[in-house]
C-alpha cells in the first residue's frame, strides 16, 4: 500500500482550503468517502468529529453556513473520492474560530492549514499564538485564478459550472443560460468582494492586476446599514429587491424632460445616482426599499462601467463576474449583463460562475493538494 | 443726471444686504449692453453681456514741419481722443439675487434693440418666466454641453494662465499651466450632479464619449442622508473635518499590512464604507462625508484615467458645481488621478509605452463657462472668436482663494459677486514664429507666487511707487480739473489690487513683475489715464533728436571695431533713461540734465554681468543677417540715440530690419504712433535711414502689446506675417521689462541678442550684479551654430 501510494501518507486529514477576506471567510473542506475501515479505525478521535461537526450541520454558531447546494459530489482529488463542502462565516468570527481550532486542539491533527486572502497575514500571529497552528500563505489572486479553472473543469455535479445571460437587453425576461469556459482565455476576471480586483487572464499562470476600485460590496452592505438600519447582506438585498431606485436617482429624463439628444443619452439613463436625495422633501419620504434597491443599482453600474472599460482599453471580450456580492443576487447580475451587453453594443459578453465567492478558497486547497505531490 | 443717480440709489437699497459692493460697480456699462446670455445653476447665477467702453486714448499726431521749421516747436502734438472698446462682463452671483440682480438691469438698460437672452444651466427653465416679465427679453434655450465646451475653448485660448495644477500642502497651492499654443485636443469631465466625460478636438467637434452617475449630486444627496445636512458646501466643510479611516476598511485592515507583491499599500482603501458594515458603532458625520468624498472622487479620477487612456489624451480639465474652486475636492480629484495615472501607465501592467501622464488641471473661470458659452452662441454674427481678447485685471475680481483661514483678505463666499471682464484687443495675437518651442515657452522670469521673497520685494516695490505715478497721471491731464479725483481714484483701486495680490498672489495666474506692470495699466486705463508719460516722452524726444546727427557724425569718425562697441555702449546708455525703474526715475526728477554722456560713464564697465560681446563681435566679422526683429524699449534718448545708430549699422551692413513697438501706450515705451513720426523725422537728417524707409528695408510694426514687458506669445498677427515674409534671422530684445523680467529664458529659434542695464538694485544683488550691471546676452541656437569640432580639445584616455 505504501509503495503505491507514497504521498497519502504524507497527507494526513483533515484537508482544508481557506479564504480569509475583508468581510467573509470563506473555508472549503474535503471529505473523503472513500475512508476504508482499517483507516476509519485508525482516525483520530479529534478528526472525526471535525469530520462529524462540519457534514452533519449547516450552520455553524450564529453565523456559519454551510452553502449546502454548492457541495461538489463525488469529487477525485488526490485519489481520494469525496465532497467538497463550501462553508462561509464573518471575518469578524475569526477569533472565535482559531478559539475553537486551539480547543480542539486541532494542532495535533500535523496537517498544514493553507490560507489565502488578506487575513492569512493578518491572524497569521494569532493562529500561531492561540492555536499553535502555522499557516502556509498563498497569493489571493493566484488562488482565485487556479481554483477557478479546477472548480469550471470538475463542472458543477454534472452541469455547467458557468453560465450567462440570454437577452441581456430585456433585464425582465433574460434567462439563465449555462455554457461552457472550455478555452477560456484571455478573459477579464472581475472579483467582487468587500472591494474589486480586476484582472487580465491570458492563461492559468500569465495574468496581471489591471485595476481596482473601493466601490464594491463592502461599500453597498455598509451603506445600506448606515442608511436603513440593515445588518446583514441577505436582509438589504431583500429591501433592495422590493424598492424602486427611480424614486433616489435622477434620470435623465428627470433633468431634460426626455432623452438628452445632443448625446443620445435614453431618458431613462441615470444622470445622478442619489440625485433626487439633494431635496429635502424626497429625503422625508423615501422607502428603505427604494434606497437599497438604488445603493445596489448604483455600486453594481458603477463595477459594470469600469470592467467595461478595462475590456476595451485590454482588448478582451469576455469579462467573468465572481466574489461573493453576486451570491443570490439576481438583479446584480441581471445589471452587469445589460450593461457590458448595451454599452459595447453586443460587443462584450458578461460570465457568471455558480461557485461565485469560494475560487480563492479551493485554490488554497489545490495548494496543498500539489504540496503533497513535490518530494 | 440727478434722476439716474437717484435710481441707482433706490435699486442698492432693494438689493439684499449682504452685497458688499454697489450693483452699479458689479453690473458695469449697463447703458451700452447688449447680447445677454445667462447661466443659471443649482446655486449660482451667471450673467453675461456685451457692452461698448468709451474711453481716452492718447494719440499723436505731426506737425507740419514744412511751413515753418523752428527749433522751438515740438515734434508733434499730443491728443486725447475718446475711442470705443468691446467689452464682455460677466458676473456670477447667489441665485438668491436673480430677483434684485434682474430688477437693477431693467432700471439700467437703455439699449432696446436687444430682444433675445441666451440661456443654459439647470436653473434656467425655473427662472424662464422670471426673466422674460421682467427684462422683457425672450429666453433663448441653449445646449448645456455645447455652452460649456464654446466656454472652454475661449478661456484656453485667450486666458493664459487659465489652467492650474492644484498642489495642496505646496507654498502655492496653484501651478499655472503655460496654455499650449494648440489647445485641442483635450478631455473635458464636467462634474455637476453627474459626470459627463467629453473629448473636444476642435471648435465645433466634440463628443461625450462617456459619464458616470456618480457625482456631485451622489455626494450630496448620500451625504445629506448619511448626515443630515443639507448644504453642499457644508457637506464639504465636514469631509474637511473627517477622518475617512475609520469608516473605510483599508488594504491593511484586511491584510494587517500592505500588500506588498501588488505594491498596494495598507493605507489604500480596500472597501469604501466597508467597516459600516461589520462595526456596531456609530459614525461621526465628519468621517462618513470624508469617505464619501474620497469614494466618489476616487471613482471619478479612476474612470477619468481608463477614457484619457483609451482615447490617449493627457490633458485633462476637470469642472462643474462640484469641483468650482473647493479645494477639498480639487485635492482628493488630484490625489485620484495621481494615483491612477501611475497604475495605467506602470510599465509592467501596461504594453503601451509610457506616455506621459495624465494631470488634473483645473481652471481659473471654470464657473463662467457655461454662460461664457451662451453668450458666444448669441453672438455668432459678431464672431467673436475671429479677435484676440484679454483678461481685464482691473475689473475681474480673480480667483478667491480655497483656504480663507490663511487668508483675511478672503471674500465671503455667501453674497458676494465676482466679475470677470475681457476686452476686445484691436490685433489678433498669435506666438513668435520663432519661438523654438512654443508649448514650452514661459515669458515670465520669476514666478512671484511661487518666490515670496520676491514677491514681498516687488509689492513692497509698485506700492512704493504709487505716489509717483499718481502725480504724473495728474500732471499728464493739466486741463481737465477732475483729473486729481480720478487719479485718486486709480490709487485706491491699484492699492486695493496690491492689497488683494499679497494675499492671494494667484489671483489672475502666476504674479509677475509683468502682471502687475500691465494691472497698473490697466487700472490707469479704467480712469481715464491713458498715456501719464505722453508728456515726458514728447520732451524727451524733442530733445533727443536734436543730438541724433552730433551722434552720427561722432560714431562714423570711430574705427570699425571701436564703432561696434559704442554702438553696444550707446544702446545700454539710452536704455538707462528709463522712467519704469524707480532708481532712475528719482534721478531724472531731480536732475533733468541727467545726459547721454553721464549715461555712459554710469555703465558698468566690462567684463558685464552677462557679457557675451566678443562672440557677437566675432559674428559680426561674418556675413551680414537677413533681417533683424528689434523689440524696442524707451522714448527719448533711448530709441533716438541708442537704438537708431544700432539700426543703422545694421542696415549699412546689408540687415533689413523691422522694429517693433507697443501699440498703445505703457510707461515712457515708445508707442508705434510715436516712432512712426521719429521715423519720418530722423529720415528727413539721415539718408540712410530714409533710402531704407523708402526701399521697405526698414519697417515698423506694431507688437500688439501695451504692457512695458513682452509676451512672445502673444504678438499681433501682423508682426507674425512680417518675421515670415522676411526670413528673420535675429531678434534683439532690449530692455529690463522685455528681456530680464521677461524673455531672459527664452529660447529662440535664430541667433538673438538680449540687451539691458539692471536699474533696480533688488534685482541686480539677485542677478549677482549691482545696480548699473549689463546683461549683453548673445545666443545661437544648438543647431545654427558653426561647426567647431576644431576648436574642440581632444582630451587624452
Amino acid at each position: 500500500l505504501e509503495i503505491r501510494f507514497p504521498w497519502k501518507l504524507e497527507l494526513s486529514f483533515p484537508w482544508f482550503g481557506m479564504d480569509i477576506g475583508g468581510t467573509l471567510v470563506k473555508l472549503v473542506y474535503f471529505e473523503p468517502k472513500d475512508i476504508t475501515a482499517e483507516e476509519e479505525q485508525e482516525e483520530v478521535e479529534n478528526l472525526k468529529s471535525i469530520r462529524r461537526y462540519l457534514t452533519s450541520n449547516t450552520a455553524y454558531g450564529k453565523t456559519g453556513v454551510r452553502d449546502v447546494h454548492l457541495e461538489l459530489k463525488n469529487l477525485t482529488m488526490c485519489g481520494r473520492t469525496g465532497n467538497l463542502h463550501f462553508i462561509r462565516f464573518p471575518t469578524q468570527a475569526m477569533h472565535r474560530f482559531i478559539q475553537m481550532g486551539s480547543d480542539k486542539n486541532f494542532s495535533s491533527l500535523h496537517t498544514t492549514l493553507c490560507a489565502t486572502g488578506g487575513g492569512a497575514y493578518k491572524f497569521e500571529n494569532d493562529f500561531r499564538t492561540m492555536a499553535d497552528l502555522e499557516l502556509l500563505k498563498l497569493d489571493e489572486l493566484d488562488c482565485l485564478i487556479h481554483g477557478l479553472l479546477y472548480v469550471d473543469s470538475v463542472s458543477f455535479n454534472g452541469h455547467p459550472q458557468c453560465y450567462y445571460l440570454e437577452n441581456p437587453s430585456d433585464t425582465q425576461n433574460s434567462v439563465k443560460t449555462p455554457c461552457s469556459l472550455a478555452d477560456p482565455f484571455p478573459m477579464l476576471l472581475v472579483n467582487i468582494g468587500s472591494g474589486v480586483s480586476i484582472l487580465a487572464v491570458y492563461s492559468k499562470d500569465d495574468y496581471k492586476r489591471v485595476t481596482g476600485t473601493s466601490l464594491g460590496g463592502g461599500t453597498f452592505l455598509g451603506l445600506c446599514c448606515l442608511l436603513t438600519g440593515c445588518e446583514t447582506f441577505e436582509e438589504a438585498l431583500d429591501m433592495a429587491s422590493r424598492g424602486d431606485s427611480s424614486n433616489v436617482d435622477k434620470l435623465v429624463k428627470d433633468i431634460y424632460g426626455g432623452d438628452y439628444e445632443r448625446f443620445s443619452l435614453q431618458g431613462s439613463a441615470v444622470a445622478s445616482s442619489f440625485g433626487h436625495m439633494m431635496s429635502k422633501e424626497k429625503r422625508d419620504s423615501i422607502s428603505k426599499e427604494d434606497l437599497a434597491r438604488a445603493m445596489l443599482v448604483t455600486i453594481t453600474n458603477n463595477i459594470g462601467s469600469i470592467a467595461r472599460m478595462c475590456a476595451v482599453n485590454e482588448k478582451i471580450e469576455r469579462v467573468v463576474f465572481v466574489g461573493n456580492f453576486l451570491r443570490i443576487n439576481t438583479v446584480s447580475t441581471k445589471l452587469l449583463a445589460y450593461a457590458m451587453d448595451f454599452w459595447s453594443k453586443g460587443q462584450l459578453k458578461a460570465l457568471f460562475l455558480e461557485h461565485e465567492g469560494y475560487f480563492g478558497a479551493v485554490g488554497a486547497l489545490l495548494e496543498l493538494l500539489k504540496s503533497s505531490e513535490e518530494p | 443726471m440727478a434722476a439716474e443717480s437717484e435710481r441707482v440709489d433706490r435699486s442698492s437699497h432693494s438689493m439684499d444686504k449682504s452685497i458688499t459692493l454697489p450693483p452699479n460697480e458689479i453690473f458695469r456699462n449697463l447703458e451700452n449692453a447688449k447680447r445677454f446670455a445667462i447661466d443659471i445653476g443649482g446655486s449660482l447665477t451667471k450673467l453675461a453681456y456685451y457692452s461698448t467702453v468709451q474711453h481716452k486714448v492718447a494719440k499723436v499726431r505731426s506737425f507740419d514741419h514744412t511751413a515753418k521749421d523752428t527749433e522751438d516747436d515740438p515734434l508733434y502734438e499730443i491728443s486725447m481722443q475718446e475711442e470705443i472698446l468691446a467689452r464682455l462682463h460677466f458676473i456670477k452671483f447667489e441665485n438668491a439675487y436673480i430677483e434684485t440682480c434682474l430688477d437693477f438691469i431693467k432700471d439700467h438698460l437703455v439699449n432696446t434693440d436687444t430682444k433675445v437672452i441666451k440661456a443654459t444651466g439647470g436653473g434656467a427653465h425655473k427662472f424662464k418666466d422670471l426673466i422674460e416679465k421682467k427684462l422683457k427679453l425672450r429666453v433663448d434655450k441653449e445646449d448645456e454641453m455645447t455652452c460649456l465646451i464654446k466656454g472652454c475653448n475661449f478661456v484656453l485660448r485667450n486666458i493664459p494662465h487659465e489652467a492650474f495644477v492644484y498642489v495642496k500642502h505646496a507654498d502655492s497651492e496653484f501651478r499655472f499651466q503655460n496654455t499650449h499654443p494648440d489647445i485641442f485636443p483635450y478631455l473635458l469631465i464636467n462634474i455637476g450632479s453627474g459626470v459627463s466625460i467629453i473629448k473636444v478636438e476642435s471648435e465645433d467637434t466634440f463628443e461625450r464619449v462617456g459619464g458616470s452617475s456618480i457625482g456631485g449630486g451622489t455626494f450630496w444627496g448620500l451625504g445629506a442622508l448619511l448626515t443630515k445636512t443639507k448644504r453642499f458646501d457644508e457637506l464639504l466643510q465636514l469631509a474637511s473635518k473627517g477622518q475617512h479611516t475609520s469608516v473605510d476598511m483599508l488594504v491593511k485592515d484586511i491584510y494587517g499590512g500592505s500588500y506588498v507583491s501588488l505594491g498596494l499599500t495598507g493605507d489604500l482603501i480596500a472597501s469604501s464604507f466597508g467597516k459600516s458594515a461589520t462595526a456596531d458603532k456609530e459614525f461621526s458625520k465628519e468621517d462618513m462625508a470624508k469617505s464619501l468624498l474620497h469614494m466618489i472622487s476616487n471613482d471619478i479620477g479612476q474612470l477619468a484615467c481608463l477614457y484619457a487612456r483609451l482615447h490617449n489624451l493627457t490633458r485633462v480639465y476637470f469642472g462643474g458645481f462640484f469641483i468650482r474652486g473647493h479645494p477639498v475636492t480639487m485635492h482628493t480629484i488630484t490625489y485620484s488621478i495621481n494615483f491612477f495615472t501611475k497604475q495605467v501607465t506602470e510599465p509592467h501592467l501596461t504594453e503601451l509605452p509610457s506616455q506621459g501622464e495624465v494631470q488634473a488641471l483645473f481652471l481659473r473661470h471654470e464657473g463662467y463657462l457655461g454662460t461664457i458659452g451662451a453668450f458666444l452662441k448669441g453672438a455668432e454674427e459678431d464672431n467673436p472668436n475671429q479677435y484676440s481678447w484679454g483678461e481685464n485685471y482691473a475689473g475681474s475680481s480673480g480667483l478667491m482663494s480655497t483656504s480663507p483661514d490663511l487668508n483675511p483678505m478672503q471674500r465671503a463666499r455667501s453674497g458676494t459677486f465676482d466679475m470677470l471682464e475681457m476686452d476686445r484687443l484691436e490685433r489678433q495675437l498669435v506666438n513668435l514664429p520663432l519661438l523654438q518651442d512654443p508649448s514650452s515657452y514661459i515669458p515670465d522670469t520669476v514666478d512671484l507666487s511661487e518666490d515670496a521673497l520676491a514677491r514681498e520685494y516687488w509689492l513692497y516695490c509698485f506700492e512704493e511707487a504709487l505716489d509717483g505715478v499718481v502725480k504724473r497721471a495728474v500732471a499728464s491731464q493739466p486741463d481737465l480739473p477732475e483729473a486729481a479725483e480720478r487719479a485718486e481714484k486709480f490709487r485706491h483701486k491699484y492699492l486695493h489690487k496690491l492689497q488683494t495680490l499679497r494675499h492671494q498672489p494667484f489671483a489672475y495666474g502666476s504674479l509677475t513683475v509683468r502682471s502687475l506692470l500691465d494691472t497698473r495699466e490697466h487700472c490707469l486705463n479704467e480712469f481715464n489715464f491713458p498715456d501719464p508719460y505722453s508728456k515726458i516722452k514728447q520732451r524727451e524726444n524733442d530733445m533727443a533728436l536734436k543730438y541724433f546727427q552730433k551722434a552720427v557724425k561722432s560714431l562714423e569718425e570711430l574705427s570699425w571695431e571701436q564703432r561696434q562697441f559704442a554702438l553696444v555702449r550707446g544702446l545700454l546708455a539710452g536704455n538707462v533713461f528709463d522712467w519704469g525703474a524707480k532708481a532712475v526715475s528719482d534721478v531724472l526728477e531731480s536732475d533733468p540734465e541727467f545726459g547721454f554722456e553721464q549715461a555712459k560713464r554710469q555703465l558698468e564697465e566690462r567684463p558685464w554681468l552677462i557679457d557675451n560681446y566678443d562672440q557677437w563681435l566675432e559674428r559680426l566679422n561674418g556675413p551680414p543677417h537677413k533681417c533683424a526683429l528689434f523689440f524696442v524699449d524707451n522714448s527719448g534718448i533711448d530709441i533716438i540715440l541708442g537704438v537708431f545708430p544700432f539700426v543703422r549699422e545694421l542696415l549699412c551692413r546689408g540687415t533689413e530690419v523691422v522694429l517693433a513697438s507697443n501699440s498703445s501706450p505703457a510707461l515712457n515705451d515708445v508707442t508705434n504712433n510715436e516712432l512712426q513720426i521719429l521715423t519720418e523725422r530722423i529720415a528727413a537728417m539721415d539718408p540712410v535711414i530714409q533710402s531704407a524707409v523708402k526701399e521697405d528695408r526698414l519697417t515698423l510694426v506694431q507688437s500688439g502689446s501695451s504692457s512695458p514687458c513682452l509676451d512672445l506669445s502673444r504678438l499681433d498677427k501682423v508682426l507674425a506675417g512680417v518675421v515670415r515674409e522676411r526670413h528673420t534671422d535675429l531678434v534683439i530684445i532690449e530692455g529690463m521689462g522685455r528681456a530680464i523680467h521677461t524673455n531672459y529664458y527664452a529660447l529662440l529659434s535664430c541667433e538673438s541678442l538680449k540687451m539691458a542695464v539692471i536699474k533696480n538694485s533688488w534685482l541686480a544683488d539677485r542677478l549677482g550684479g549691482k545696480l548699473f550691471s549689463v546683461v549683453f546676452k548673445y545666443e545661437v541656437p544648438l543647431d545654427k551654430k558653426p561647426t567647431t569640432l576644431d576648436h574642440v580639445p581632444v582630451t587624452p584616455s
